[in-house]
């Protein structure tokens, strides 16, 4: 009886967490298509619903009805498995996001260890969905997504030990209180631009979303799925997207910390300040995906070995020998 | 790399004058219409769906005189006449083939009596293919269902004619 309340506990807690990201994924699909709708001046989905809305609700009920097509030629069970992975790995990776002092689903002291490592496994689903599919644009969008995403998680590392240079642990929690007096993006804002940018190739947003470029591999990875599969790739790939823009909250601009420690701000709960932060972030990813030309495979190579690799790694050793000058290195 | 090409690649000048650009376009004006619920404005020419109009007497005013049946390029007219009992020539039948049209328009400039016109409707789609097939009936039914529009019109074009 002990463990079963145990488990049930347990279970409430992840639910409480899962379906409000589940739900906010699908708001952020709108959003994400009526901001790059207003930027170009057309009104985007706004039937469905209040504002359009339910538009995701209707899009994803389309999918359930739709049949699932499996190409004969392909690897059935790599080829289902894919898009369970992905969509797996982009939801449990938010067990360890602090929305409060306390409000965690599991505060574990490696924490952003577990959220780098589960964000690199994501490339696995692309992989998979694309080498099962046994055709050649799936497999093409597969290769590319692999080099790409692998490339720009060299530099989200390096950033990552910037921060934790002047944090001094890895627990999550620890990176939001100590930026109580001061958040990282000021005194990192190169790294935060940075990080900003890997996250948008980490993801497959535009401008570096060559793994899907349209018009030349059809629609990369995804190919060949269609239906309840289709749809799951798409929630892990929004889920991944929201989760690189809880990351960059957490990491820089001081996760459920309120902007200003007076009396109005302090009011509002940390877990709405953690939402407003990961909206305007990803306000910017979607702005982004409205203003810039895709890069060309070799421009995004260069740029992530050339340019960010070298770049944040001066930046650590400008860090590391700041704080050591100043006596600033964190003591714990 | 000169000096200010450096600087604007360091500080990405460009890319944040764009994401100004995206920001102030954000908040203008939409320029689309919600389409099934708001319409565009339509010129008084504008070649939509045909249709057979009568003289305000009830009368066709379609004389049977196949002008239109030459003149169509894509041949989607067919006309047979006949004589009335009054002695006046008048059309047994009078088909447009809705999928050969081009809705050029000709027909119309074509009409001695401003029997065909093309009016202002342009949400007639259909399900089955036979229903586009419009006969003399539809036609004519299509000329009393919007006469009130078409006559105002040619009414506003007739001085550019």
């Amino acid at each position: 009886m002990d463990y079963l309340s145990i488990i049930f506990d347990q279970v409430y807690k992840i639910l409480f967490l899962l379906i409000p990201v589940l739900v906010s994924v699908a708001m952020i699909v709108w959003l994400d298509r009526r901001v790059w709708a207003f930027v170009q001046k057309r009104q985007g989905p706004n039937v469905v619903g209040p504002f359009g809305l339910l538009q995701s609700l209707a899009d994803a009920l389309k999918y359930i009805f739709k049949e699932m097509i499996i190409p004969s030629s392909s690897n059935k069970v790599i080829f289902i498995l894919a898009p369970i992975v992905t969509m797996t790995l982009a939801l449990i990776a938010w067990a360890v996001i602090p929305f409060g002092a306390t409000q965690v689903l599991a505060d574990i002291n490696v924490g952003i260890l577990y959220l780098f490592a589960v964000s690199s496994l994501g490339v696995y689903g692309i992989i998979m969905g694309g080498w099962a599919s046994n055709s050649k644009y799936p497999f093409l969008g597969a290769i590319r997504s692999a080099a790409q995403m692998v490339s720009y998680e060299v530099s989200i590392g390096v950033i990552i030990i910037n921060v934790l240079l002047c944090v001094g642990s890895l627990n999550l929690n620890d990176i939001v209180i100590a930026q109580k007096n001061l958040w990282f993006v000021i005194p990192l804002f190169p790294m935060f631009v940075i990080f900003f940018i890997s996250a948008l190739a980490e993801t497959n947003r535009p401008p570096f979303d060559l793994p899907e470029a349209e018009a030349e591999l059809v629609a990369g990875y995804q190919t060949e799925y269609s239906g309840m599969m289709y749809a799951m790739f798409w929630l892990g790939e929004y889920a991944n997207i929201l989760l690189m823009c809880a990351m960059g909250a957490v990491l820089f601009l001081g996760g459920w910390l309120s902007p200003l420690e007076i009396y109005p701000f302090t009011l509002v709960p940390g877990a709405i300040w953690l939402i407003l932060k990961i909206l305007l972030l990803f306000f910017l990813f979607a702005l982004v995906k409205a203003i810039v030309p895709r890069y060309r495979y070799d421009q995004l190579m260069r740029l992530g070995w050339k340019v960010f690799l070298p770049f944040s790694l001066i930046w650590v050793v400008l860090t590391a020998s700041f704080l050591f000058y100043f006596n600033l290195l964190p003591t714990n | 790399m000169n000096i200010s090409r450096f600087f604007k690649t360091i500080f990405m000048t460009d890319f944040v004058g764009g994401l100004y650009m995206a920001l102030k376009e954000f908040f203008k004006p939409k320029k689309t219409i919600n389409y099934p619920f708001e319409k565009g404005k339509i010129s008084p020419r504008f070649r939509g769906e045909h249709a057979l109009r009568r003289y305000p007497n009830g009368e066709e005013r379609c004389i049977a005189c196949k002008l239109c049946e030459a003149v169509c390029p894509a041949q989607a007219i067919t006309i047979e006449s006949a004589q009335r009992v009054d002695g006046s020539r008048k059309t047994t039948r009078y088909d447009i083939d809705m999928m050969k049209c081009i809705y050029c328009g000709l027909c119309e400039e074509s009409c001695p009596v401003d029997a065909i016109v093309q009016g202002p409707n342009f949400e007639f789609s259909t399900e089955t293919r036979e229903e586009l097939y419009y006969t003399k009936e539809k036609l004519l039914d299509n000329g009393d269902r919007w006469e009130n529009i078409l006559d105002a019109n040619i009414k506003a074009d007739n001085i550019h004619r």
